[in-house]
Order: C-alpha cells, then sequence, then structure tokens
C-alpha cells in the first residue's frame, strides 16, 4: 500500500445527465455536479465526519468510494484497488451502511441475514461466531436474533445493519446517515459502538450525517462538502476559526437596564435584567468582563462557547449567498 | 477470476440467494400454498383452450392436435426453465427506481446472479410439470418416423430453447437499466413469445414467421426443430440443416444478452439519496 492513504481521492467528479420532460415528447437535458473535483486522503484508522446540506454530494461520493457509481473524473483508490472496476474483490474489504435502505432480510428472522453473509462472504467458521458473539453483545442484539427484520423497531434494524455490515471484518466502514430518525438512546449505543469498533480493531470509518453530535463525539477529523467541493477539512475545533464564529456573553444585571453598550460586543438579546451579548470568538473574554462589570450593576455571568451548529449553519449560508452573487 | 469460477461464484451466490426467498415465502405458509394451487390451475387452462379450438376443428394450419401438442410441449418446457430461473428478472426496474439496487452492488458475487435469483418463486415450477406432461403426451400420440438425428435433436432443442429464452429475459432485464418502466414490455416479448410458439407458424403471416426467424429468433426453439422432427417442410423454404442450428443461435444470443447485460450495469446511476 502507499504512503499516500488507505481512502485515496483526487480530483473525482461525478456529473449526471439530468433530463426533463418540458412538454410532450420535449425534453430538457440539464447536467447536474453532484461531486465537484473533490480530493482527500484517509488513513487508515482514522474516524472521518462528512457533512453538507442536502444534495451536498455525500451520498454521492459514498456510492463512488464503494464502486456503486462510477466516477465521471479524477482517481479513487480504497486500499489501493479502483472501486468501480474490482466492484466484487473491494466488497470484501469493506462494510456499507445505508441509513435510508436494509441489506436484512424482511421476513425472515435476523439470525438468517448473518447466516447468508456467513456464506456469501465465506467467513470462516469460527471468525463468524466470534464476530457474531461480538457484535450481538457490544450492539445488544441477543433477543432479537430470532425476531423477522419485520417486526424490528427503526433503532434495532439499524443496529442489525451494522452488525451485518460488519461480519466479514472489513478494513473500512461506510456509513451514510447511520443515526437518522433513532431516538437519543439508540443514538448513544450505536456512537458508543462505533467508538469502541474504531479503537479496538482499528477500523477506519467514514460517516455522512445531519447530527452534528455524531461528529463531536466520534470523529477528530470533518470535512464539509457543499455544492459538490470540499469547502474544510480539519479538526472539528479549526471549524470555528473558519467560520468566523462568535461566542456569548451572558449577564445578569441588577434590575431592567437599556442594552449594554460595549462594543464590539453587540446586545442580540434582552430578556427582564438578562442580556445576551455576542463578541467574535478571537477577542478575549476577560476584557469584555472588565468593561462591563466597571460600568453595569452585575450579579452573574457566564461565558457560551459558539454552538458549532451555527457556525456550520452559517457556512452553508455564506456559501449559497457566494453562489447566487 | 477465470470466466470458470465466475460460473461457479454465480452459481453459488444464485443457490444462496433464492434458498432465502424460499425461506421468505414459506413463512406465509397459507398464501404460498394458495399461489401455488392457483399457478398450476392457470397454467393448465393454458393448453385446455388449445384443446377446446380441437373440438371445432381437425386440424390448426394444417397440424393435428398430437403435432400441436408437441410443438406447444417444446416451447412450454424450455420457457418454463427460463421462467424458473430468471423470470423474476423484470423486478429490476422496481428495485433501480427505489434505489435498493445499491445493496447488490456492494455484495461479493456477480451482480447477475443476485438479479436473477431476485424473489426467486417456486410456483414457477408448476408451468414446467404442465410443459413436460403435454410434451410427453404429444411424443406418445404423434405419428413420427423415428431416427437417431430425430432423437438425439430432441434434447438439444430443450436445452437451447432454454437458452434461447434465458437470454431474451437478461437482455429485458438489461433494457430496464434505460427504461426503468420497461417490464410490461419485456414480458410482451418473453411470455408473448411463448404463446406465439404454441401454435404453428402456418398460421402466422410470413413476415410475422420471418421476424420470429431472423430478427428475434424464437423460431429456433420449437417451430424449426419440430416441423423437422415431424417431416414437414421448414417455415420459409428453409433448408432442413437449419433445423440443427438451435444450439449455435442459442450461444450467440447468450453472448448478445451478456454485451447487453454490462452495458445496461455500466450505465446504472443509482438515485439521490
Ligand atoms: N441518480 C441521480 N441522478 C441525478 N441526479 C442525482 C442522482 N443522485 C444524486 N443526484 C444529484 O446530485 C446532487 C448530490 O446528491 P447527493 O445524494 O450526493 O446529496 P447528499 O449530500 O447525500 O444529500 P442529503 O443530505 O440530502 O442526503 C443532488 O443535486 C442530487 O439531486
Ligand atoms: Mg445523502
Amino acid at each position: 500500500m502507499t504512503e499516500g492513504g488507505f481512502i485515496e481521492v483526487d480530483r473525482v467528479e461525478k456529473v449526471f445527465d439530468v433530463r426533463r420532460k418540458t412538454g410532450f415528447l420535449r425534453r430538457e437535458r440539464r447536467q447536474v455536479r453532484a461531486v465537484d473535483s473533490v480530493s482527500f486522503t484517509v488513513a487508515r484508522g482514522e474516524m472521518v465526519g462528512y457533512i453538507g446540506p442536502n444534495g451536498a454530494g455525500k451520498s454521492t461520493t459514498v456510492k463512488m468510494l464503494t464502486g456503486i457509481l462510477v466516477p465521471s473524473g479524477g482517481r479513487l483508490r480504497v486500499a489501493g484497488i479502483d472501486p468501480s472496476r474490482e466492484r466484487t474483490r473491494l466488497a470484501h474489504r469493506i462494510g456499507v451502511v445505508f441509513g435510508q435502505r436494509t441489506t436484512l432480510w424482511w421476513d425472515l428472522p435476523l439470525i438468517d441475514s448473518y447466516r447468508l453473509m456467513h456464506r456469501m462472504y465465506r467467513i470462516p467458521d469460527a471468525r463468524y461466531r466470534e464476530n457474531l458473539d461480538r457484535l450481538v453483545e457490544l450492539l445488544d442484539l441477543g433477543a432479537l436474533l430470532d425476531v423477522p427484520v419485520r417486526q424490528l423497531s427503526l433503532g434495532q434494524r439499524m443496529r442489525g445493519d451494522i452488525a451485518a455490515a460488519l461480519l466479514h471484518d472489513p478494513e473500512v466502514l461506510y456509513l451514510d446517515e447511520p443515526t437518522i430518525g433513532l431516538d437519543v438512546i439508540s443514538k448513544a449505543k450505536v456512537r458508543g459502538f462505533l467508538r469502541e469498533l474504531n479503537a479496538e480493531r482499528g477500523t477506519t470509518v467514514l460517516l455522512t450525517t445531519h447530527d452534528l453530535q455524531d461528529i463531536e463525539q466520534l470523529c477528530s477529523r470533518v470535512m464539509v462538502i457543499d455544492h459538490g467541493r470540499i469547502m474544510y477539512d480539519g479538526p472539528l475545533a479549526g471549524l470555528h476559526e473558519v467560520g468566523e464564529s462568535e461566542r456569548t456573553l451572558v449577564v445578569d444585571l441588577e434590575r431592567e437596564l437599556p442594552p449594554i453598550d460595549a462594543a464590539p460586543a453587540r446586545v442580540v438579546r434582552v430578556e427582564g435584567p438578562r442580556q445576551w451579548l455576542a463578541f467574535p470568538a478571537a477577542e478575549s473574554a476577560a476584557a469584555l468582563v472588565a468593561r462591563v462589570a466597571a460600568e453595569y450593576p452585575l450579579v452573574d455571568l457566564s461565558v457560551r462557547e459558539p454552538d458549532i451548529e451555527a457556525v456550520i449553519a452559517k457556512m452553508y449560508a455564506d456559501q449559497a449567498e457566494r453562489v447566487v452573487s | 477470476m477465470g470466466e470458470r469460477s465466475r460460473l461457479a461464484e454465480g452459481l453459488r451466490i444464485y443457490r444462496l440467494i433464492a434458498g432465502m426467498w424460499i425461506r421468505s415465502l414459506l413463512t406465509y405458509r397459507t398464501s404460498f400454498v394458495l399461489t401455488a394451487f392457483g399457478n398450476l390451475l392457470v397454467t393448465g387452462l393454458d393448453f385446455v383452450a388449445i384443446l377446446l379450438m380441437f373440438a371445432q376443428v381437425d386440424e390448426l394450419g394444417g397440424w393435428t392436435l398430437p403435432e400441436v401438442a408437441f410443438l406447444y410441449g417444446l416451447a412450454a418446457t424450455a420457457f418454463g426453465v427460463a421462467d424458473l430461473v430468471l423470470g423474476s428478472m423484470d423486478v429490476l426496474g422496481a428495485r433501480i427506481r427505489d434505489g435498493s439496487f445499491d445493496i447488490l452492488l456492494v455484495r461479493p458475487g456477480p451482480v447477475l446472479a443476485q438479479v436473477a435469483a431476485d424473489h426467486f418463486a417456486l410456483r414457477r415450477l408448476g408451468r414446467i410439470i404442465q410443459g413436460v406432461l403435454v410434451l410427453g403426451w404429444g411424443l406418445l400420440t404423434v405419428d413420427v418416423d423415428w431416427s437417431v438425428p430425430k432423437a438425439l435433436l430432441l434434447p438439444v432443442t430443450l436445452i437451447s430453447g432454454a437458452a434461447i429464452f434465458s437470454a431474451l429475459f437478461v437482455a429485458g432485464a438489461a433494457f430496464q437499466f434505460v427504461a426503468q418502466d420497461a417490464a410490461e414490455a419485456q414480458n410482451a416479448f418473453t411470455y408473448g413469445g411463448n404463446t406465439l410458439l404454441q401454435f404453428p407458424p402456418t398460421v402466422f403471416g410470413r413476415d410475422l414467421v420471418r421476424g420470429a426467424t431472423f430478427v428475434l429468433p424464437l423460431a429456433f426453439v420449437n417451430w424449426l426443430p419440430a416441423s423437422y422432427v415431424l417431416d414437414r417442410p421448414l417455415p420459409l423454404g428453409l433448408p432442413d440443416q437449419v433445423a440443427f442450428a438451435p444450439p449455435l443461435v442459442s450461444v450467440a444470443c447468450c453472448a448478445a444478452a451478456g454485451l447487453a447485460w454490462r452495458a445496461g450495469l455500466r450505465s446504472y446511476r443509482s438515485t439521490g439519496s
């Protein structure tokens, strides 16, 4: 394997030809550039979050990485394999979970789907039994193995699907919205499991999501894509700087007063004696607190770190503006 | 992987998936029994329609009832085999539309085998049973001047016919990559072709027979070899040797269908979610 990385994506594009009926027998042809010259590498054992607004190109990227779609341009390698050319060989080394679909057999007990994987992937018996036992324990599937899949809840089914994708010991796991529609407890279970998988087995994980808590709790690295282009690639914390984010100072005054004047900080909200002041994340909070305390009757105060959701929402919006103008 | 081991792997995957579908259907035991029974009844009635016709006339296009039964049996058996193995391939269009085809692509094993085994339905066995029964009855009652070439031609024709129909199913499935709602069109060719072949070529116009020989080579499933076995002149004035062409024709059909399948698969573009 090359030094470059386990997953190598080099200026990869995907263009869809979309034909739309505009009248009887009249069609309009349009090209959608779903992925536009995307490059990144992922090292073995990394856990990377892949985020972006609806239609950004996340699923399209994952589909190219798994060999489902053939790229329109660029170079793609996973474990040294060109996915769309050697789909079958690659299949033995990757695991895929699509949150919106299932690989499980609807009418049959969960265990039957696993037995099929066992034989389909030719997993050695001992290995299969060992992996199954471990997955059943970690994902809490014991009571579900004999239940027909159609009777499982969404969260149970998702855990079942994740186990199905891991029975053959894949080196990399792709998850496309694995926590979609799950409640807090199920999400926590899935996250806890993924963390353990990555730590114990060193499985490389690439996951797309709209739930930033997934990323905060799991991924040391995040890639943001919008309109098919990578907007950011780095640690989650670094997003604050790129996003020109703001921190918030919440002050409780003795009584209701007119909005505090403490530029460059500005009051963004007033509720009785409580006021919210936004100030650039890079500025010192201490200086601002000192100024406010000197001029106003303070009872209490707290500083809130920028909300990552807000940072990203701002980033998406900025990008949309740039595209429009 | 060599072509041979790929074929073996394809058959292995086919068996695994077909097995899962049989188990799935068996979970609805009553409905399974009912559809199997209903299917047998409907396919059975198919030949009864021809019997009823012969209650009115002595010959159909110059062919007697035993001769037509022989013709019918050849087509129905060959079609039945292809239908059992590949008959559910018309669900491919639905899988492409709803995006669940993606799942098949991330599994190991040839996609064609996975699609062929998709929605495998044992109830289609009814067609083969009915075809074999009618063929057997035809062979017992028909007047044939048997010879070694004629006796050899019989099994060869059945195998080639099944292969020709199979190629038709695969080509039809490949077309669904282009037009996802083409399942009806595919059925028109496969089931329609089968119905066409249940009648002697002499009842159809010359152009139709020409089309069924040179464009979509259905005539090689039974019309040509059966005419030879029954000592009848081959349709379109073709020489007798053509009656032995089915194996060659079936190989060509399968090759063409294989190419179409590859092209279709290559053009697959998934859905937007
Ligand atoms: N099969 C397809 N045919 C035509 N256009 C497509 C197809 N698949 C995706 N697209 C288009 O490509 C773009 C990217 O879609 P993609 O599914 O990759 O987005 P996404 O980032 O996964 O979005 P979401 O968060 O909504 O799942 C969209 O504009 C979409 O309409
Ligand atoms: Mg998506």
